[in-house]
């Protein structure tokens, strides 16, 4: 492969393709992931989305991008990729276009459209191969409606359907689903995690992706200050702590062969990460819960036990 | 010209095939499937120039169908009952998009009880949505209604999906002769498609489908989709009479049989009229001067059309072949509703039959027809009734006592 991937945040590209002045919350982590995606995939980009947060990002009469975009429905962005990647196709196939005015589909959804409503429309994309990328920026719940529970919802933490009272001390009662898994069982060409906080392993995934024809896959951990009931100020620390404590996991999968991309020299404690939170402080206060704490560590110590091994 | 025997379903394939239509995601149903099974062969044999794909549902198929049409093809989909509701979300949707999708559904009843026989609740569950409906009588009409509904759905003062609808099992597995058009006829009636308002390409970025915040922008362009389909009943006539001249073949808003000098008028829509015609000629050869209007597009409403067919007469009575649970017959209430500031009008009656694909037999035609005379007579209109024979009846008691339901 004839990519050299980038050192440093200096090598980034200055140039963007998503333009400031967006509807988004200040601290969005998925709006910066966003940025540094397009960065990386350039201006020739169709994006078809998917109803969250980021359907209000091309508000009529204005676009922040500088490639087109397509809103859907919640449930189908893949099959609308599919639709327009096939026209796309036939098009320069059948010359009424020229090949340099193809673009890359990109899809754009959260974690609600990805790990819940919009499986099977994203299962039936990545089975049929189809060449297109798929961003989910992962806040880890429904945050367009108020932060509710989404099948992304990490154990424990509250929502606005899973709310911390006297019958229920822990909030969400089961753990996240393992998207990256049920999509790498689809053995996709390429698949990855992706942090705002890691911009340089952000964008050298991009371009190593660019190689491969069919379906390239990216999930962004995305801190969101008002579900997670923190400081705009902090969602890059805590994009950062997330992966330090070893709860996000930055790695890709290349045809299913896994390869972690940074294992944290030493592990910090998921308390670190959990303790900022308001969507977690339960655990803290007014009594400290530390069964729930310690079993959040165990899972955490369980998957890189299988990663070391 | 030479016509070949054709089902319902194979003469959709055919409109579809001879509209040069560049892409297919698909999705199986019955009564539907043996349409996309028709293109996906051709395809494989090198008989048509099209990209097919199927999908994982009907919501992903009309996404999917609607994307490439906004991304500046030739698209096609065909659906029917519990798929077209299954994909309802973005029937809204793509018409919202301003795509000129033709779509085909097959009209079959809705579950539950889950069935495979016709009516029309799920065809007329999509009334509001957006798209514009033809509805069919003959495999012929399907064909031929496909490549007028390209052409009204890609004009520029409209830009809305169509509907082509036929029948399950009564036109969709009934073969009948169909000429079908040589493609350098349709070539002239039906160019190919180069979207100026609608496409995807580098260079010349697009936003599509974007959302909007306050009810006056949000107004304006769900009006402007009612104003283009109200620009259909005008674009629908010059498409048709252009159709006439190419292909000797004439469709009006509106099919009137024995209409001109009847007193009483059977009012239905699609395959069941050729029922209901039969009856008509029967009635006549009793003395009545019945007639019979069936519904060929039903959006735009013809509201005109159907005000002028009926002016005069005695009494309408509108067949509705569904039901609007706690409500009845849907078409009954639209021609009521286009009646009521009409000075002149007749009695007009509402039955409902052919549920499920239920037979209407000739003596329920004759019902109707007595009902119309005896409420002309006696100026009492009665109760919307349901079409529902002693026998049948019987029968139904019959399987309740087996099922333990006495
Ligand atoms: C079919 C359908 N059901 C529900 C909704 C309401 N809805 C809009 S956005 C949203 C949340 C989406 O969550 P996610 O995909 O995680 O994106 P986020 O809002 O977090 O950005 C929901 C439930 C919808 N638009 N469509
Ligand atoms: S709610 Fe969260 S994900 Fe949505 S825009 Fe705000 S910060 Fe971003
Ligand atoms: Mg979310």
């Amino acid at each position: 492969m004839n990519i050299t991937p980038i050192k440093s945040i200096k090598d980034l590209p200055l140039e963007d393709n998503l333009f400031p002045g967006t509807a988004m919350c200040a601290g969005c982590g998925g709006l910066l992931a966003l940025r540094h995606c397009l960065k990386a995939l350039g201006e020739k980009t169709v994006i078809v989305n998917a109803a969250g947060c980021f359907t209000l990002l091309s508000i009529y009469p204005f676009t922040p991008f500088k490639g087109s975009w397509l809103y859907t429905a919640m449930a189908s962005a893949p099959a609308g990729a599919q639709g327009v990647r096939d026209a796309l196709d036939i098009l320069i196939k059948k010359g009424r276009i020229k090949q340099d005015e193809d673009l890359k589909v990109v899809v754009l959804t959260g974690d609600g459209a990805a790990y819940d409503m919009g499986l099977s429309s994203t299962s039936g994309a990545i089975y049929r191969n189809l060449d297109f990328y798929y961003i989910c920026y992962d806040n880890e719940a429904y945050g367009n409606t108020g932060f509710q529970w989404s099948g992304a919802t990490p154990y424990a933490s509250k929502t606005g359907t899973t709310p911390v009272g006297k019958f229920n001390p822990t909030g969400a009662e089961v753990s996240k689903k393992n998207l990256f898994e049920i999509w790498r069982s689809h053995k996709p060409p390429y698949l990855a995690t992706i942090s705002p906080a890691h911009q340089v392993d952000l964008f050298n995934k991009f371009k190593k992706a660019e190689e491969y024809k069919g379906p390239k896959l990216f999930i962004s951990h995305s801190p969101c200050p008002p579900g997670w009931a923190t400081d705009p100020s902090h969602s890059v620390k805590l994009a950062k702590l997330s992966v330090d404590t070893g709860i996000w996991a930055l790695k890709e999968a290349i045809y299913g062969e896994v390869r972690h991309t940074l294992v944290p020299k030493k592990f910090k404690p998921v308390e670190e990460y959990l303790e900022g939170q308001g969507r977690f402080t339960h655990l803290f206060k007014p009594v400290r819960q530390e069964d729930t704490i310690s079993k959040i560590q165990e899972m955490v110590n369980e998957y890189w036990k299988g990663v070391k091994e | 010209m030479a016509k070949e025997m054709l089902t319902g379903n194979a003469a959709a394939a055919w409109g579809v095939r001879l509209a040069e239509v560049d892409y297919i995601p698909a999705y199986p149903v019955t009564p539907q499937t043996e349409i996309i099974e028709t293109i996906a062969r051709w395809i494989s044999n090198g008989d048509m120039d099209a990209r097919f794909v199927t999908m994982d549902s009907e919501h992903s198929m009309i996404t999917a169908a609607g994307a490439a049409s906004a991304a500046g093809v030739r698209a096609f989909t065909a659906s029917s009952s519990q798929g077209l509701l299954y994909g309802f979300e973005m029937l809204y949707t793509v018409a919202g998009w301003r795509v000129p999708l033709v779509m085909v559904n097959v009209s079959r009843g809705l579950s539950a009880p889950i069935t495979l026989e016709p009516d029309h609740n799920d065809i007329l569950a999509a009334r509001d949505c957006g798209f514009l409906q033809i509805h069919c009588e003959t495999c012929q009409e399907v064909l031929d209604s496909i490549l007028i509904a390209y052409r009204i759905a890609e004009d520029e003062k409209i830009l809305l999906p169509v509907f082509v609808n036929l029948d399950g099992f009564l036109l969709s597995f009934t073969r009948e002769p169909v000429e079908i058009p040589l493609l350098d006829d349709v070539k002239k009636f039906l160019p190919a498609y180069t979207p100026k308002h609608a496409f995807f390409r580098s260079g010349k970025p697009m936003a599509q489908g974007v959302s909007v915040l306050g009810g006056p922008i949000y107004s304006y362009f769900k009006y402007q989709m009612h104003l283009a389909a109200m620009n259909g009943l005008a674009v629908y006539k010059e498409v048709c009479k252009e159709f006439e001249n190419i292909f000797g073949r004439r469709y009006d808003t509106t099919d009137g049989y024995m209409l001109e000098d009847a007193e009483y008028v059977l009012i239905m829509m699609d395959s069941f009229s050729t029922l209901g015609k039969a009856a008509v000629k029967k009635a006549r050869e009793k003395g009545i001067k019945a007639g019979l209007l069936r519904l060929r597009l039903l959006r735009p409403f013809p509201e005109r059309d159907i005000m002028a067919a009926i002016k005069g007469k005695k009494a309408a009575a509108v067949l509705d072949q569904n039901i609007s649970i706690g409500k009845g017959g849907i078409l009954h209430s639209e021609i009521a509703g286009a009646m009521f500031n009409e000075k002149e009008r007749p009695l007009l009656l509402s039955f409902i039959g052919g549920l499920g694909g239920k037979n209407i037999s000739p003596v329920e035609f004759e019902f109707i027809f007595d009902t119309m005379i005896n409420a002309e007579k006696t100026g009492v209109v009665p109760e919307p009734h349901l079409l529902y024979t002693e026998a049948e009846w019987k029968e139904m008691e019959r399987v309740k006592k087996i099922a333990g339901k006495v």
